[in-house]
């Protein structure tokens, strides 16, 4: 490959005492192997298609047939004019402000009572059986989202379904299709969603919290500090990096989505009151050809995901200071 | 996206409720619960509970409506079957296909696991323990491909592989679903090859092995629970892939679990089977909740923030 490594990296901690190692046959196989396959694969199937997106993005491309024509930005005011891609927009940004808030805030509480929400004097611990609740509360995330669409299906169903099954036990049931209805179904999504995944998120804050200090902790609890005041004001402080990191994450799924929607609402809802770029991308795609178009769409979900990380990330790093 | 995975140390590996030596100081005494102890303490159970409930009910309803027919779940969610007879699961099995997608996702699966963990761990020990120039840059340029959007690349890399005529076959899936594993790998390996110290690769090289050797038989199995965290994780991502597989794989003899179940539920209809699409979900959930169960104390000690530092 290009010049001699040395064993030792420049900025290790730890400086190797081992000299410069010249660059020998055997070496510089280890190297195009070691090296040379990952970034292969790396490049081919992730970068190439990136960069080609983007360069499609910018054509009338329909297919292996027709050879792209140049358009510029034509597919992007397109889209702009397109009422559905709109409305698949705004209930991104619905999703996108909805998801992370609950997901999160729910997390949060379910962690601090399992780790610090126990007896208030005597060393910290969460309330009893922790670690039981703490395991059944990630068994959602070991369902793929796909079967976590199948099993809402069920569940959200009008003929036999548990949600109106349960309402009915309290004579409530509204019987009603839950995914078919316009005002509900977006909503009856994003619960499955929180379903699915709050426990990761729970677990992810749990294994945050005992990395806090115990002496911080108990330093507030001396001054009098409630579980309240030492959950919000102590503890979601010292793990901020944490929940910036869930934040992020979780606002990559929320303007994705894709699985969900598939699954539960295949044609986008009625009157398209649960279509997603996502979904939207791929009928455009892969049912009318319009790869342009497409591309387009995928160039613009992905400005708005990264817009958002580095909202989020600069947001919560400002508070800091 | 610095969440750590470092299994072997920090407070994180340690459980909560494991006594003064982890938590508080040595000579305090055990503390007598007071009255606002015990009424917060009758509302944290019940909300913890609440939420157990919330997930457990959905997981146990559709495991016991699996043994039920079409019109005992059309008639009442709740209503017993009236046999408890395995018929559902050997329809589904057989005539719905899972089977079928249960071996595909094994391959593909099992496949893309072994490659993304051989060639990330190949690539991040590289990276972190060798000094080359454009180091850094290939390094960023890896990380940077944790925030591309799969649905940007997935139209492109649907023509890469047809021109490949790697479309509709294991390889092309294997290969798909192991290059967007691989950014992850990579970020999270990187952490744990960098932290092992540099006298034992020193003086395995003194003692005359080679890079190749160095890193199998050293190195390797020194990041070992490091590499057996990411590959949990790599497990559930990969086992969760949706988009690829319905993407780059159109041929229904290679559909993997994810796709088959979609496609079973969407062509069903009124007509349904609906027992044997219970059936069908709960053979889907089942292996990897017992086998989280079976494995949940190291996962989630695992998980640990140490990396976060």
């Amino acid at each position: 490959m290009v010049a001699a490594p040395s064993i030792a990296p420049s900025d290790a901690p730890r400086r190797g005492r081992g000299g410069r190692r010249r660059l020998t046959p055997q070496r510089a196989l280890f190297f195009a192997l070691f090296l040379g396959a990952p970034l292969l694969l790396y490049i081919l199937f992730v970068v190439w298609p990136v960069l080609q997106a983007i360069f499609y993005s910018l054509t009338n491309w329909r297919g292996l047939a027709a050879t792209p024509e140049f358009i510029g930005l034509d597919n992007y005011v397109r889209l702009f004019n397109d009422g559905i891609f709109r409305q698949a927009l705004v209930n991104n940004l619905i999703l996108l402000i909805v998801l992370p808030t609950v997901v999160i805030t729910l997390a949060f509480v379910l962690a601090v009572l399992v780790t610090v929400g126990g007896n208030s004097r005597g060393q910290i611990r969460g309330v009893g059986g922790a670690n039981l609740y703490r395991m059944v509360s990630f068994f959602p995330y070991v369902v793929p989202a796909v079967v976590v669409g199948i099993l809402f299906a069920f569940i959200y169903s009008p003929n036999g379904g548990l949600l109106n099954g349960m309402l009915g036990l309290v004579g409530l049931n509204p019987g009603i299709g839950w995914l078919g209805h316009r005002d509900l179904a977006l909503w009856a999504i994003m619960a499955a969603v929180v379903w699915s995944l709050v426990g990761f998120y729970m677990v992810l804050f749990v294994a945050a919290i005992k990395a806090v200090p115990s002496e911080i902790v108990e330093a507030a609890r001396l001054d009098g500090c409630g579980r309240f005041r030492l959950a919000v004001g102590v503890i979601l402080p010292m793990i901020r990096e944490n929940v910036s990191t869930a934040a992020v994450y979780m606002g990559i799924v929320a303007l994705d989505m894709f699985v969900y929607i598939r699954v539960m609402t295949p044609n986008g809802g009625t009157g398209k009151s649960t279509e997603v770029i996502s979904r939207y991308l791929y009928e455009t795609a892969f049912q009318k050809s319009q790869f342009g178009l497409a591309s387009a769409m995928g160039v613009v979900l992905a400005l708005v995901t990264m817009l958002m990380a580095v909202i989020v990330l600069f947001g919560f790093r400002r508070k800091d200071s | 996206m610095t969440q750590g995975l470092d299994a072997r140390s920090g407070p994180g590996s340690s459980p909560v409720a494991q006594g003064t030596s982890t938590r508080g100081t040595p000579t305090r005494r055990r503390g007598q619960a007071t009255t606002g102890d015990r009424v917060f303490g009758v509302i944290a159970h019940t909300v913890l509970t609440i939420w157990a409930l919330l997930v457990v009910l959905p997981l146990i309803w559709t495991f016991y409506s699996s043994f039920k027919n079409s019109r005992e779940i059309l008639t009442s969610p709740f209503g017993l079957p009236e046999t408890l007879g395995l018929d559902n699961f050997i329809t589904a099995w057989q005539e719905a296909g899972i089977g079928r997608f249960f071996g595909n996702t094994v391959i593909v699966v099992g496949g893309a696991l072994f490659l993304v963990m051989l060639l990330g761990s190949m690539c991040a020990y590289v990276l972190a323990r060798y000094e080359f120039p454009g180091r850094r840059l290939i390094y960023y340029g890896m990380i940077a491909g944790l925030t591309f959007p799969l649905f940007l690349a997935v139209v492109p890399l649907f023509f890469v592989l047809q021109s490949m005529g790697l479309r509709n076959t294991y390889i092309g899936l294997i290969l798909a679903y192991a290059g967007f594993a691989l950014p992850f790998t990579v970020f999270f390996l990187y952490a744990f090859f960098r932290q092992l110290p540099e006298e034992i690769a020193e003086s395995a090289s003194i003692d005359g092995a080679g890079d190749f050797r160095t890193f199998f038989q050293v190195m390797a199995p020194m990041a070992a629970p490091g590499l057996a965290s990411v590959t949990i994780f790599n497990f559930l991502g990969l086992w969760n892939q949706f988009l690829l597989p319905v993407v780059l794989n159109t041929d229904d003899s290679k559909f993997v679990l994810a796709q088959g179940l979609m496609n079973l539920q969407a062509q069903q209809g009124y007509q349904a089977d609906w027992g044997a699409m219970f059936a069908s979900v709960t053979i889907t959930i089942a292996p990897v909740l017992i086998v989280y169960v079976i494995f949940q104390r190291q996962l989630q000690g695992g998980m640990g923030p140490s990396t976060d530092k």
